[in-house]
């Protein structure tokens, strides 16, 4: 993931903009604003979150006011507007989850991380957050993962503790690999 | 076995692919319904079905679509709504992860009844898994021809997208998913107009939940008459349930409607029972917002008839003893469970989800939530309990759109058959903190009702 | 209407009875523009209905009334409260608004809802004496409050130089962004976050600042859009309002002087009975034009009976019991008294 700083001007990549192009030929003319959400999430996917010069470069592209991007981007929770760690793990804090244990999950990443809803982990790699329902009531409690969202289920604090295990092997093995 | 006519062949490996769904029979809806009927046919045969939108309202799908205007040379939209989100429901999910062409197929036979040459399908952002398996099944379904232009040689065009969401409950709601299909903030639009004169970029739309459109399939292949001899009365076909929250053996069930809910708890072919050999506290049976029951009058009702698995058995009552099918998402309770802190944990949804365009919704969702709050952590006072049916009150019906509705009902009824274990929360606060009401001085569930 | 039955389409009318009273009214007219017709209590009151806003309205609830009879075709009641603003009429439509208990009772919480957030500050706030929020208060309002929570609060932002925001007074009408969508050339303000987080600003700090941006202080039903160049410079019930006009390039210039003196303290579009705007004006007239040289003058400005403006000058004036006992109050109310002798029957 790249990461942009809260002022830098953004240019969207050639691969980016034949993205963007396809998206935009899914609508009639005139009415490529609907082009929006998925412009924003292709962008959170490759910066991880959308900082004010982004936003303002998917506007000048759909020809809109800025202020219509931060509208949007505003409304709807899946966007980040501030830097969040590399992996969120997302836990959904609903009903239906909270009768099979998500609250205690929760509890459980909270101590795990040793940071708190919302914040980032110190190394930058992760950052926590209940969401409401995430339609998968049967196989709480869940969490998933963007940017593309994998999906978790049925978890207890041992598969938490993998999960968080194997996400720093991740991170870690993508790092070697980007050094040589 | 009950019969099954979405999930038919949901076991059968590969499934998921164009390849084996049409090997199975998939498609023959769009060629029954391209080849041999008008769209008018299509929609009489919907009609004859009986289906009700299987989203939560339950309104007749054939007459939604027979109120759709026909303007002459004005677009008019198919939008399927799989922007699932209310607690307690994963149907849709479920479907399009396991037999995303179901959905496919029922978008083509419904965008050719309507006349719709571009669909949508606006599926919330969070199931991005979702939105890769329906691209490709797309892919997949065009390359058969059974998409673009000219399909099957019968002239008829369709383009079929899929659009995610970014994370908002009220974009369930069809006009605030119109609007964020257009790229805007989910905000309800206000009503009239209504879609089927002006919806999608001012055009005539139908919204239809996945569910419902997916059901026009088997009503194509085997006739809206044969579907409509399924079920019980005005609750016609089969319905996925999602069961949830303690149940032995949570998961989606196609039932036929009708079913007992006595035996779609307990029975093995279902639910299992309750989990851990607990006892059945309370079922909400419909999703989030529609009322809590306790287990007395879930199984039966006031009459002491047997609750059914319908539209009319489950309202039975109305709202003082009764609920509604609403979405089919199905939460039980063991006796375990603390009905205030789930009014509460409910009471943050709706108001974390409200768009907060009117001021009833907008400023009443979250006192609910702030009372609820201080009642569930020994805080409340005994006054709380009638400002939250009277604050509950003051929201219900006076909101732009559903959700305000949504966010009163499941306070208001839980406080009307749980009140006891609201006020011991308020006298007994700090004992509340560590020990449950339980079931103790509730009727015990298989008991008819005194 | 079968005696008019040979006149021409646009001269049909639809007959809908608001509170027991009749009137006709072209179709597509909506309940509140009828009651408007009618005048007087029956209207509904609006606080985020702006006739000269295309697209607003619905929103408050304030405005909500009973369907008692959908049409004459079709009598069956609606089966909700609708929002007057936003639902039209139907021939043969009766609807009540005062003479219903259920409608009072639901504005009454709508009343609630919109100042459980409030912040209650009108002895600081410059939109003090004509603010549709005090009016409506005080009457449809409970007199003391249910809420015992801490009041929403938002950082404050810097919008320009000419106009102050008040993001805690804000009650979320959307008239403000509709005058920047329809009266000026780019929008920079708009509703951000959701729920009852949500909040009219920039994003980033910028200023509001265009030839039409100054009409969002005028369709600002509460005191969270105030002119700045008038800020705290005097209540508005001590100013004098005088109808005035200059020969602008830009608007019609026709506004309200409002004077305290020889000075003018503070320049507005001229408003109706409603509180709607007669004609937006730009920012040079209103802004700049601050010396009585620059305006023609008419002359004084009517006053609203709405208005605390008009705190002395209502038609009728019902004293509290102690002023019939009291020589000294008596004397003090002499002119009111006198003047509703006149009026009565």
């Amino acid at each position: 993931m790249l990461s942009v700083k809260h002022n830098e001007p953004v240019e969207f990549t050639e691969e980016m903009l034949g993205k963007f192009a396809e998206i935009v030929a899914r609508y009639p003319e005139g009415r490529q604003k609907s082009a929006l959400l998925p412009i924003l999430h292709e962008v959170q996917a490759v910066y991880g979150w959308l900082s004010v010069p982004a936003m303002d470069s998917v506007a000048a592209y759909l020809n809109l006011e800025p202020i219509e991007v931060y509208e949007v981007a505003t409304f709807y929770t899946m966007f980040f507007l501030q830097p969040p760690g590399k992996f969120v793990l997302e836990v959904c804090r609903t009903g239906p989850c909270c009768l099979v244990g998500a609250e205690r999950i929760m509890a459980h990443i909270e101590q795990r991380l040793g940071v708190k809803e919302g914040e980032v982990t110190p190394d930058g790699l992760f950052s926590w957050r209940g969401v409401e329902c995430m339609a998968a009531c049967g196989y709480g409690p869940v969490l998933q993962i963007g940017p593309e969202y994998t999906f978790y289920e049925n978890l207890t604090e041992e598969k938490i503790d993998k999960l968080i295990d194997e996400l720093k092997n991740k991170a870690e093995g993508r790092e070697l690999t980007a050094e040589s | 076995m009950a019969r099954k006519l979405l999930l038919t062949h949901i076991d059968v490996p590969g499934i998921q692919t164009f390849d084996v769904y049409r090997q199975k029979g998939g498609y023959r809806a769009v060629e029954k319904a391209l080849k041999t009927l008008t769209p008018d046919e299509v929609v009489e045969e919907v009609k004859a079905s009986g289906l009700r939108g299987r989203g939560g309202a339950g309104f007749p799908t054939g007459m939604k679509w027979s109120f759709l205007a026909k303007p002459e040379g004005v677009p008019r939209y198919l939008v399927c709504n799989a922007d699932e989100s209310e607690p307690g429901t994963f149907k849709d999910r479920y479907l399009m992860t396991h037999i995303p062409h179901a959905l496919i197929e029922g978008m083509i036979v419904s965008s050719y009844a309507l006349g719709a040459n571009t669909s949508y399908i606006y599926v919330r952002g969070e199931m991005m898994p979702q939105i890769r398996i329906l691209e490709r099944a797309i892919a997949e379904a065009k390359n058969a021809g059974f998409l673009g232009k000219d399909i099957l040689g019968t002239g008829y065009n369709l383009e079929l997208y899929v659009q995610p969401g970014g994370g908002a409950y009220i974009c369930g709601e069809e006009t605030a998913l119109l609007e964020s299909l257009e790229g805007k903030r989910g905000n309800p639009r206000i009503k009239p107009p209504f879609p089927a004169v002006s919806g999608l970029y001012n055009c005539p739309t139908v919204v239809n939940n996945v569910e419902s459109i997916a059901a026009t399939v088997p009503i194509i292949n085997d006739g809206g008459a044969e579907y409509a001899k399924i079920g019980v009365g005005r609750s016609t076909g089969t319905k996925l349930i999602s069961a949830g929250g303690n149940v032995n053996k949570p998961g989606v069930y196609e039932i036929e409607l009708g079913v007992p809910v006595e035996e779609f708890i307990y029975s093995d072919e279902y639910c299992g029972g309750i989990a851990n050999g607990k006892r059945l506290k309370a079922v909400v049976a419909g999703g989030s917002s529609v009322p809590i029951l306790p287990a007395n009058l879930i199984l039966k009702t006031l009459n002491g008839e047997p609750r059914l698995m319908t539209y009319e058995s489950l309202a039975d009552g109305g709202f003082q003893s009764g609920t509604m099918l609403g979405s089919g998402g199905f939460i039980a309770f063991d006796e375990d469970q603390c009905i205030v802190r789930n009014t509460w944990n409910f009471s943050r949804f709706y108001h974390h989800e409200s768009c907060g365009q009117c001021s009833p919704c907008r400023e009443g969702t979250g006192w609910l939530e702030k009372v609820l709050h201080n009642i569930e952590y020994g805080h409340g006072s005994s006054s709380d309990i009638d400002l939250l049916v009277n604050v509950a009150k003051n929201i219900e019906g006076n909101t732009i759109c559903p959700l305000g509705d949504a966010a009163a009902w499941p306070v208001a009824s839980a406080i009307r058959h749980f009140r006891d274990e609201f006020e011991w929360h308020v006298s007994h606060g700090q004992e509340a903190q560590h020990r449950n009401y339980g079931l103790a001085h509730y009727a015990d569930p298989l008991e008819p009702v005194a | 209407m079968a005696d008019r039955g040979n006149d021409m389409a646009e001269d049909v009318k639809l007959k809908v009875t608001i509170d027991g009273i009749p009137v006709e009214v072209a179709p597509g007219t909506t309940i509140m523009n009828a009651a408007r017709q009618i005048g007087g209590d029956v209207v509904p009151p609006a606080m985020c209905y702006y006739s000269k806003l295309e697209g607003s309205g619905g929103k408050c609830r304030t405005c909500l009334v009973k369907v008692s009879k959908g049409s004459e075709k079709d009598p069956r009641p609606m089966p909700k409260l609708v929002a007057s603003c936003r639902t039209t009429v139907m021939d043969g439509m009766e609807v009540q608004n005062i003479t219903s208990p259920e409608v009072l009772e639901a504005r009454k919480g709508v009343v609630e809802f919109l100042l459980i957030n409030h912040p209650l500050d009108c002895p600081i706030c410059d939109q003090a004496g004509e603010c549709h929020l005090q009016d409506l208060s005080y009457q449809h309002g409970l007199a003391d409050t249910r809420y015992e929570f801490e009041r929403r609060t938002f950082d404050k932002i810097d919008i320009g130089d000419k106009i102050q925001l008040h993001m805690t007074r804000c009650i979320l009408c959307y008239r403000c962004v509709m005058v920047a969508d329809q009266l000026t050339p780019q929008r920079v303000h708009g509703v951000l976050g959701r729920g009852d987080a949500a909040e009219i600003s920039t994003y980033i700090k910028k200023a509001v600042d265009n030839e039409f941006s100054g009409n969002m202080i005028d369709v600002c039903p509460v005191g969270a859009l105030t002119d700045k160049t008038f800020r705290f410079k005097n209540r508005v019930w001590f100013t004098k309002p005088v109808e005035a006009h200059r020969d602008c390039p830009t608007c019609s210039g026709k506004v309200t002087l409002w004077y305290k003196g020889e000075e003018v303290l503070r320049v507005t579009a001229r408003k109706d009975t409603y509180g709607e705007a007669e004609e937006f004006i730009c920012n040079t007239c209103r802004f700049d034009k601050k010396a009585t040289a620059d305006w023609v003058i008419e002359g004084p400005r009517k006053v609203k009976r709405t208005s605390v403006i008009s705190a002395n000058h209502y038609e009728q004036f019902n004293p509290p019991p102690v002023v019939k006992k009291n020589l000294a109050l008596q004397e003090a109310n002499k002119e009111q008294l006198e003047r509703t002798e006149r009026l009565l029957p």
